[in-house]
């Protein structure tokens, strides 16, 4: 290493395996229900698609948690997403390929996927 | 990308109580689940709650998980981690409260603090180089080789109004321009992690935890002076100090970090290690350097200081582990933010090893000028058992003795020595009501006694009679004439030994004499030990009103002094008894107390 750009380099690409380290690093969440009725549905697959997506996008500071049955089995796999000084969106009937765009457009570029929220389904 | 991090403290506390095996238990368990490529499992330095160790904390959702052990391990990756149900009944308590799952910085312990050379404890992998640069690791050094003269890097040490953590508080500014001033053709940059206070671990734990930033403030001492060697003198009984070192080091050369024309500027910097092997005044500088050339650890008088004359007779500059913890913080944030925390004089934030008699036991950093009072009953969450406080013991054995008077005074260098102690490197133990200040001196005078290195009078001998005054008074044998031979005593000692463990041997025994003297009095003249410490002076009694005769106290004890017959009021043989205390623990009707 002799340069600064190097270690810069280093840096960065290590901050995007470091995950969240701290409570205040979170600037946001994406929660997903992972009951057995999720799980059945595919959360999995879903929790998988999130994550590559985060990552392909570089949002570091998004936490991906899981959580139980959310009580609306019908619509499972069901996620909820947390972000500053914003209402709080449930996304229903979800897919790997919805969950990429959901990062895509909502966390990465701030405008909620409006077509695959709860309010949409019903 | 891994959805969770679980970091677990491999620190000196929690592998003690068995972290090690819960680190194992739980890749073994992520791994049977499924879920190793999802979860990663990080093995960090201190947190700083020792007393609830092992510690276990789960991120994203920040769940302080508190005395883990192996079988709880199953419990946490399958309800949480699996499920994304967090444990309640195994976090710690202060973070739940009814259903809601508190941040860490809500607490008491932690919301007080401020946390700068401790930064990365507890957060990274201490012995993953990567994970360091990744919170920022080796800018410092980067931007001081690359944009910075030796001068302007002094003259930011200087503003920040840094002082030196090992106990002393020399502005550590000043100590690099005097070393830089001095003309040679070999100067040392050395590292003081010889940490040898009874019951003080701040240096351990910067060290176990974040092992770099002690090679990245050295080397930029390094370059300010023209320096090329670095030196970490270290004590032998740290061993995952020493081994995180071993592989900072390694890591470090293989990246470049240390070694030839580092960043492309020309600067040259190695640093090795130095393990100490035990001795107390091998801290003191002189005798640190002493000892790294190979010589027995004994002090030199000064001047000339190190700065002129150090190791290998070559100017040199010794600063402790603390202090080299904070230098690369100083140059990324600016010396304005660190002069910004703090009190007048002392500057920035100091970490303490709280212990004693404390629920908290562990390792906290606050701002300058936080008061004693905040630290004993907010952020150490009080004294057990209801006791009352009566002490905090500051500096080791060359601090003193804070008495409840003072509590309310800001914590900073001159303000501790205008109470009569010190703030040393950072040991603080809380004393309540059951401790005897007498035997308290006694003990810290012991230790002296035992690890003055003999080469002066002074201190040899100074300290052995100092404590042989002591042990009369404690044994109710003292005379208040022996009040004032230790004032002269102390006073000769403290302004004619060699080296600061002489100089500084009294103040235990002068700070509770100030503060207790009632103590002492009553030691000598009513031959009593008021904390009923002092065995010498305390009997055992057996309350006949309250005694039921249940023979329990009779049947524990260990040379057979009590005596009496099946439910009726039993006797101590005083000239018998040992005083071990054995039957009061026994005693279920609170018949037997000590006058």
């Amino acid at each position: 290493m002799k340069t600064i750009a190097e270690l810069n380099a280093l840096r960065d690409e290590m901050q995007s395996q470091m995950g969240i380290r701290h409570d205040k690093e979170a600037h946001g969440r994406i929660v997903v229900a992972m009951g057995t009725c999720g799980i059945a549905a595919g959360a999995r697959e879903v929790v998988g698609a999130f994550a590559d997506a985060l990552d392909e996008n570089k949002l570091y500071d998004i936490a991906l948690i899981q959580t139980g049955c959310m009580g609306i089995c019908q619509y499972e796999p069901v996620a909820e997403v947390f972000l500053p000084n914003q209402e709080k969106v449930t996304y229903v009937r979800l897919t790997p390929d919805k969950a990429r765009r959901i990062v895509a457009e909502h966390l990465a570029g701030g405008t909620p996927v409006a077509e695959y929220t709860i309010s949409a389904a019903k | 990308m891994y959805r969770s991090t679980v970091l677990i403290c491999g620190g000196t506390g929690c592998t003690s109580s068995g972290s090690e095996k819960i680190v194992a238990a739980m890749k073994n368990e992520l791994a049977r689940v499924g879920l190793e490529k999802e979860v990663r499992v990080i093995k960090t330095g201190c947190f700083g709650l020792c007393a609830l160790g092992p510690i276990m904390v789960v991120y994203p959702e920040g769940a302080f998980y508190a005395r883990m052990t192996e079988d709880h391990v199953k419990e946490v990756v399958e309800e949480h981690l699996l499920k994304g149900r967090i444990v309640k009944h195994l976090l710690y308590s202060e973070t739940v409260e009814g259903d809601t799952v508190k941040s860490l910085d809500e607490t008491p312990f932690y919301g007080k603090q401020n946390r700068v050379a401790l930064r990365n404890c507890g957060v990274i992998d201490p012995e993953n180089i990567k994970e360091y640069i990744a919170r920022d690791g080796y800018q410092a050094l980067a931007k001081v080789l690359t944009s910075m003269t030796p001068d302007d890097v002094i003259q930011v040490m200087t503003d920040s109004g840094l002082r030196g953590r090992g106990g002393a508080g020399f502005p550590t500014g000043r100590k690099w321009m005097f070393a830089k001033a001095n003309e040679a053709d070999q100067k040392y940059v050395c590292c003081n992690a010889d940490e040898g206070d009874p019951g003080a671990f701040m240096d351990r734990s910067i060290l176990e935890g974040d092992p770099h930033v002690v090679l990245e403030g050295m080397t930029i001492a390094g370059y300010c002076i023209g320096a090329s060697q670095g030196y970490i003198y270290v004590r032998a009984e740290y061993p995952i100090a020493v081994k995180r070192l071993q592989i900072a080091i390694r890591q470090a050369r293989e990246m470049g970090l240390l070694g030839k024309n580092i960043f492309g500027s020309g600067f040259d910097f190695d640093i090795d290690l130095r393990l100490g092997a035990g001795a107390f005044v091998c801290g003191e500088e002189t005798a640190l350097m002493t000892s790294i050339e190979g010589h027995r650890g004994e002090p030199r008088p000064r001047p000339p200081f190190p700065a002129l004359k150090g190791l290998f007779g070559k100017p040199t500059i010794l600063n402790n582990v603390e202090t080299w913890a904070n230098v690369p913080r100083i140059i990324l944030n600016g010396a304005g933010w660190f002069a910004s925390m703090g009190t007048e004089k002392s500057k920035g934030t100091k970490v303490f090893a709280l212990g004693g008699k404390i629920h908290n036991t562990g390792l906290v950093e606050i701002p300058m000028g936080t008061t004693m009072r905040e630290i004993v009953e907010e952020i150490g969450g009080g004294i057990p058992g209801g006791k009352a406080f009566k002490a905090a013991q500051t500096g080791g054995p060359s601090g003193g003795c804070i008495a409840a008077n003072n509590l309310d005074v800001p914590i900073d260098y001159d303000n501790l020595i205008a109470a009569g102690s010190m703030m040393g490197s950072g040991g603080l133990i809380v004393m309540d009501e059951d401790t005897c200040m007498v035997d308290i001196a006694k003990f810290f005078l012991e230790f002296t006694v035992d690890e003055s290195c003999g080469k002066c009078t002074p201190c040899r001998i100074g300290t052995k009679r100092l404590y042989e005054i002591l042990d009369r008074i404690t044994k109710g044998e003292g005379t208040l004439e022996d009040l004032d031979r230790i004032e002269e005593l102390a006073n000769y000692l403290k302004s004619n030994a060699l080296c600061a463990l002489g100089q500084t041997a009294p103040n235990p025994v002068l700070s509770t004499l100030r503060n207790f003297r009632d103590e002492y009095i009553a030691h000598i003249v009513e031959k009593r030990c008021p904390a009923g410490v002092c065995k010498s002076l305390v009997h055992y009694e057996i309350l006949p009103d309250k005694c039921k005769g249940c023979t329990l106290c009779a049947k524990n004890c260990p040379v057979g002094a009590i005596t009496g017959n099946v439910k009726q009021p039993h006797v101590i043989d005083i000239k018998a008894c040992i005083k071990c205390g054995a039957c009061i623990e026994k005693c279920r009707f609170g018949a037997i107390v000590k006058k």
